[in-house]
């Protein structure tokens, strides 16, 4: 834990299940990246993982079953929750995965929080491994990357319109071709 | 112990195209831009291991430029597995990486049980090992089959999938269905392995290393496959870290890393291998690195079944009510049984809140699974790393100096399987 004391921008360190968690504040992140790839040996970066918590431990949410017109199949409170889970800073987390490939390997997560709107700066300079993964989470859930080169749809057609993974997408909120009665 | 990274480099410096990292643009000081013939390779082309599409800048038969276009066959997996309880969701993983269906099953089942904290009982570590081991000659049978067949080797191809047939037929015994078995089971296996299986699967390791040695007879003396594959698609250990490549494409860089040895899960650390390192970072060193493999995987298997034979009749799932079904029997005979596999199956079973992130060495690399659990039945978040997507980055920086030729050697050694790059 000590080791990552120097990291810039660090707002909290955490551990859980044998694994470490580094929050960074999102307007540092080049500059702690290039600091855990260059001083803590950090060659590789495994991962980006996107995630949206909207609606984190409000019971219904979390099982929502829609379609376009926003039916919820689910009636709340039958999630099955023991506990109302710890809330979250913010409505999105990105979480880079990093791997130390060297003789004294590790793995470290390195997180930020941002709102919808809010944009985190790409670490494309520091692994080019982040081109494909930032377009990913762009596509799917909408979080901008600014100075990404390329921060085009990866994954869903380039006129697809909104980004699938959040949590206010629907599942079943694709149109079905043909499927509309003829004027 | 040798070091991890090899001391000399393929190439000077770095090839990563500066723009963007996957785009190889046409250089005009090199090529005229009047000369340039785009050309669209794919989607649905039948080398192209799926539906990848390459948009490709030709200049005569040079390669002047590239990008991958994926995305064909994306399918939404992760946001249906939001939707599905941890449970149900299990099925899906092995329909991501089709070919790498039970790595795939047991690396979102690791993930689960890491947020539960549930322990395995011996026995089902040994077998889920001895099949992960399986699953890895399959994948590597099937890329060895069907890259041979992209270069003009046909016959390699029936051979192939006649061992990867006898693979599916061990995958049958222990789950019932050849490919994508939900064998794995949170807490341990769905059944017991069957009678019988150690003796056939013993059969197999017999004859695979006979097969292998045949393999590579057929190709290592045959001047069209090395002249085809010496020297193509150069990829150096700087460059593959930096692309996050995984699995043989590293192996073959000269990058000496397997999860199994430096960063041991399940018993790996229990068992006997050599990790296969190749130097010169070209088509024919990937495919040295997969021969290699499929010899040390049935290594690995043989030990498996040696210590399956000595666990003969231990558990072989944890015995925990709340998380695991209970046997059928007791079904009928006892009403709490009834009860907790009336819960499990309708709502499904709670997981503690938390997140993790849990990488294993699947056939073709680095496979992470990140989980978010909001202590609910379902999962918040599933997301997979899958060594594929990460592979094909490295397209840009692989096919430069090629001809329009070698693209296909090239792209058919990153070994990628499109489910597992679109999900």
């Amino acid at each position: 834990m000590t080791e990552y004391a120097g990291v810039p921008g660090l707002v909290e360190t955490r551990e859980a299940y044998g694994e470490v968690t580094l929050v960074i504040d999102p307007a540092r992140i080049v500059e702690a990246c290039t600091y855990l790839r260059d001083v803590a040996g950090f060659n590789m970066l495994s991962d980006i993982a996107a995630a949206d918590y909207l609606g984190w431990g409000e019971p219904g949410v979390a099982g929502y079953i829609g379609t376009s017109d926003g039916r919820d199949l689910n009636a709340p409170g039958s999630q099955g929750h023991a506990r109302v889970p710890d809330p979250k800073p913010k409505r999105f987390s990105v979480s880079y995965h990093l791997l130390r490939i060297s003789d004294d390997p590790a793995r470290v997560r390195v997180q930020v929080w941002l709102d919808d709107g809010e944009s985190v700066d790409s670490v494309i300079r520091v692994w080019p491994a982040a081109d494909w993964f930032e377009r990913e989470a762009w596509d799917l859930m909408g979080i901008r990357f600014e100075g990404h080169p390329n921060l085009v749809r990866l994954l869903m057609p380039d006129d697809w319109e909104g980004h699938p993974l959040r949590k206010d997408y629907p599942l079943g909120g694709e149109p079905v071709r043909f499927s509309e009665e003829e004027a | 112990m040798t070091s991890i990274l090899p001391s000399a480099a393929i190439y000077e410096g770095t090839r990563i195209p500066s723009r963007v990292p996957t785009i190889l643009d046409v250089d005009p000081a090199k090529h005229d831009p009047e000369d340039i013939l785009r050309v669209n390779f794919g989607p649905n082309h039948p080398s192209t291991h799926g539906v990848l599409r390459l948009v490709v800048d030709l200049d005569g038969e040079q390669v002047a430029g590239i990008r991958a276009v994926i995305g064909y066959l994306h399918t939404g997996f992760e946001k249906t597995m939001e939707h599905k309880s941890w449970w149900k969701s299990i099925t899906y993983p092995a329909r991501i990486d089709y070919l790498s269906f039970h790595s795939n099953e047991l690396e979102y089942v690791l993930a689960i049980e890491k947020l539960l904290g549930i322990e395995v009982p011996r026995r089902a570590i040994w077998a889920r090992m001895a099949l992960a081991e399986l699953n890895r000659i399959h994948s590597h049978l099937v890329w060895l089959g069907t890259s041979a067949l992209e270069i003009g080797a046909i016959s390699l191809f029936w051979y192939a999938f006649d061992d990867r047939d006898a693979i599916l037929d061990l995958f049958e015994l222990a789950g019932g269905t050849r490919f994508h078995t939900r064998y794995v089971q949170v807490g341990g296996l769905a059944e017991d392995l069957p009678p019988g299986f150690t003796e056939e699967a013993r059969r197999f390791c017999e004859q695979m290393p006979r097969s292998v040695d045949e393999y590579e007879a057929l190709l290592d003396r045959q001047t069209i496959w090395l002249e085809r594959t010496k020297g193509i698609g150069l990829l150096s250990a700087a460059d593959a870290i930096a692309l996050g490549q995984s699995g043989p494409i590293l192996r073959a860089s000269g990058v000496n890393w397997d999860l199994r040895k430096n960063m041991p899960y399940l018993f790996y650390d229990q068992v006997e291998f050599d990790v296969p390192v190749y130097y010169n970072g070209d088509v024919y060193d990937r495919y040295k690195v997969h021969m290699d493999e499929m010899r040390q995987s049935v290594r690995i298997v043989r030990q498996c079944l040696d210590r399956l034979d000595e666990t003969e009749g231990e558990p072989w799932i944890a015995d925990d009510r709340k998380v695991v079904l209970p046997p059928r029997h007791e079904l009928h005979t006892s009403m709490e049984s009834l009860i907790h596999h009336f819960k499990i199956v309708t709502e499904g079973y709670t997981v503690p809140e938390g997140e993790v992130y849990v990488v294993i060495e699947s056939p073709r690399g680095e496979a992470g699974c990140y989980l978010v659990s909001d202590g609910g039945p379902r999962p918040w978040r599933v997301k997979f790393r899958p060594p594929s997507f990460a592979a094909l980055q490295a397209t840009a920086t692989a096919v430069q100096g090629c001809l329009v030729a070698d693209l296909v050697a090239v792209a058919a050694s990153l070994d990628p399987v499109m489910g597992d790059v679109d999900r």
